[in-house]
């Protein structure tokens, strides 16, 4: 099931490196040369606005923080400006009234168990298509990318009933099994690989002896790392957040964490001090991915955009 | 003659075994590797969509399983039932709210982006920060942004003096916090494959405008949005089938989940969610999931059309 993330990034034909290759804007060019627009350095209109879309892409973070830190009573007696010191209290509510914990690992086992699956096997598939010659690749290929825009979501009833029938309703497996491999992924790879696997090297390998898998396993899959890295990332991001399929066909008792989430404002009773300190602490976790790796997001999103 | 031929292939024979394998291995192999997709995707995927179709024409229960051929009658209850074009409103309402503002915002920052900055690697990841927040948690936090009463947005409005909107009953302006929040997530993520497109535009092409006597703002007008076509084009159709199939954030967006006393917010996926899992009624739902299927088909053209002449004009102007 592809989600729209993975769509979303396909904004042309894969892996152009030219964003990559772009120089380091620190190294050394040359400044104030005016002319064109490009080089000349932009004036503090340019970082005011900057600033204020950065402000607005971080305020929501930050105003979940400052309501999930004070009590439930604190909105109705003035907007406070500065957090306060009940975060723990609620976040102790939240332990409380959901399966944090578990949601938690089954969120970080979905996550991991599909970005891998979707990585080999797309690796896999885009090594063939790249590299390998094989009647129908070019209609195969076609067919690969015009799924990406069939909006697979709406399958979910038929979905659900062969889960039930195969009596996986309510176990991970039912999340993890229709995102082991995408379109997307197996488009990503293609592309990328196409131009950073020479083919001299694969008939090097064979001429060695090196069978089909071989070749791939010592020489294809070593020269795909750096785009497996991207769409590992993104497969993570996307399958951490993913809702609308978990919600359908996991238990509230054994949910992932965008499920058990939700589950804390479906309360008779909404303290919503407890429902945002929830929001918060769920959304630590890509947090804390988003700082060690935002810079590979960056360039994965912009070398999508580029080649095509 | 027969004798002599034979003996000397003798000893071709272990080789030629060998090279028979390595023919099959290069014969096949291609098709093993590529065929976890095609599995996977024919069983979740075209499968379930295609079968979508074949419940629809049942009477089938969330419990009691298919029952009989009931021909089109779903889809005859389902036209007729004022829920589902209400959803249909809004699903459209709450589309557009989020489509144009979101390419129009994307370009602009991304324009911006596209300067000489310093710290551009900060910047850039500083708009893709909501990315990584899911959609149910911006939920959550909007929806609270956006309370009737004691929310932010409405305080803010009582200082500059206006009344305070009713984000949960008003069934436009529920529209709009629902389109801000899916703004908030993706802006930035857009603005960021436009950078990137924008980048790869000849920097000759400004020079030239430049030399022309064009200004910024007419150079981003003139030659930047039209050479950005593909792209543009590419972002709505993706948005168009993304948008479309809205779920999470109007689900959360109050307690009940099912779109607001009067379903001022329910769209077509809570619609179909309603039908299936909450009236078990899983021949309805599909017959709904089918017409949202036709009309995500309808519109994703009607915009591919549509981009494709507005950015064409940019270009002659």
């Amino acid at each position: 099931m592809s989600s729209i993330p993975m769509i979303r990034q396909t904004a042309g034909k894969g892996a152009a490196k030219a964003a990559a290759r772009r120089p380091n804007p620190r190294a050394g060019r040359p400044r104030n040369r005016g002319g064109a627009g490009d080089i000349r350095r932009p004036g503090p209109l340019t970082y005011g606005a900057l600033g204020a879309v950065l402000l607005a892409s971080l305020f929501p973070l930050y105003w979940s923080f400052l309501v999930g830190s004070h009590d439930s009573t604190a909105l109705s007696r003035g907007i406070p400006l500065l957090p306060g010191g009940n975060f723990l209290a609620n976040a102790a509510k939240v332990f409380d009234s959901i399966p944090f914990w578990k949601a938690m690992g089954n969120s970080i086992l979905v996550s991991t168990v599909t970005s891998a699956s979707v990585v080999i096997f797309s690796t896999l598939a885009g090594f063939a298509f790249a590299k390998l010659r094989f009647r129908g690749s070019k209609g195969l290929l076609v067919f690969v990318i015009a799924t990406m825009a069939v909006p697979t979501q709406l399958g979910v009833v038929p979905l659900f009933i062969v889960m039930a029938k195969l009596g996986w309703t309510g176990s991970l497996w039912a999340v993890i099994i229709p995102g082991v491999v995408t379109a997307f992924g197996v488009f990503w790879m293609t592309q990328y690989l196409r131009d950073a696997l020479p083919d001299e090297l694969i008939e090097a390998v064979r001429m060695d002896g090196a069978s089909m898998i071989q070749a791939f396993w010592y020489v294809g899959f070593p020269a795909a790392r750096p785009a497996a890295a991207m769409l590992a990332l993104f497969t993570f991001v996307a399958t951490w957040t993913n809702f609308f399929w978990p919600f359908i066909v996991l238990d509230p008792s054994n949910p992932t964490l965008p499920v058990a989430l939700q589950l804390l404002q479906a309360a008779h009773f909404v303290d919503y001090s407890v429902v945002l300190a929830g929001a918060v602490l769920a959304t630590i976790p890509l947090l804390l991915l988003f700082i060690a790796a935002g810079r590979q997001l960056v360039s994965g999103i912009m070398q999508g955009a580029v080649k095509g | 003659m027969v004798d002599d031929e034979e003996s000397s292939s003798k000893s071709v024979r272990r080789l030629a075994f060998s090279q028979r394998l390595s023919r099959w291995d290069v014969k096949v192999s291609p098709y093993l590797y590529i065929s976890p997709f095609f599995l996977l995707f024919a069983l979740t995927g075209l499968f379930p969509l295609l079968y979508t179709g074949w419940v629809s024409l049942h009477n089938w229960n969330l419990i009691g399983g298919q029952c009989k051929f009931i021909g089109l009658e779903n889809f005859g209850f389902v036209l007729g039932q004022p829920y589902f074009w209400n959803a249909v409103g809004n699903t459209l309402s709450i589309f557009l709210l989020s489509s144009v503002p979101q390419v129009v915002l994307a370009l602009l920052i991304a324009a911006v982006l596209d300067a000489n900055l310093r710290a551009k690697t900060f910047w850039r990841m500083g708009v893709l920060v909501p990315f990584v927040v899911a959609p149910v948690a911006v939920g959550l936090i909007f929806n609270n942004l956006f309370a009737d009463q004691f929310g932010l947005v409405n305080e803010f409005l009582g200082l500059l003096g206006l009344d305070p909107v009713r984000w949960h009953s008003d069934q436009l302006a529920s529209h709009f916090a629902i389109a801000t929040m899916v703004n908030f997530r993706w802006i930035g993520y857009n603005a960021l494959i436009f950078l990137a497109a924008m980048q790869a535009i000849p920097r000759d092409v400004f020079e030239a405008a430049t030399i022309d006597g064009a200004g910024r703002v007419r150079q981003f007008l003139s030659v930047t949005v039209p050479m950005l076509r593909p792209t543009v084009i590419f972002v709505a159709i993706t948005s168009t089938i993304g948008g479309l199939q809205i779920f999470d954030e109007p689900r959360v967006f109050d307690q009940s989940g099912l779109g607001g006393a009067d379903r001022q917010w329910q769209t077509l996926t809570m619609y179909i969610w309603e039908l299936g899992w909450g009236q078990r009624n899983f021949g309805r739902a599909s017959a709904v999931a089918w017409l949202l299927f036709l009309m995500i088909v309808l519109i994703a053209l009607v915009n591919f059309l549509l981009t494709r002449r507005i950015a064409n004009q940019g270009g002659r102007k």
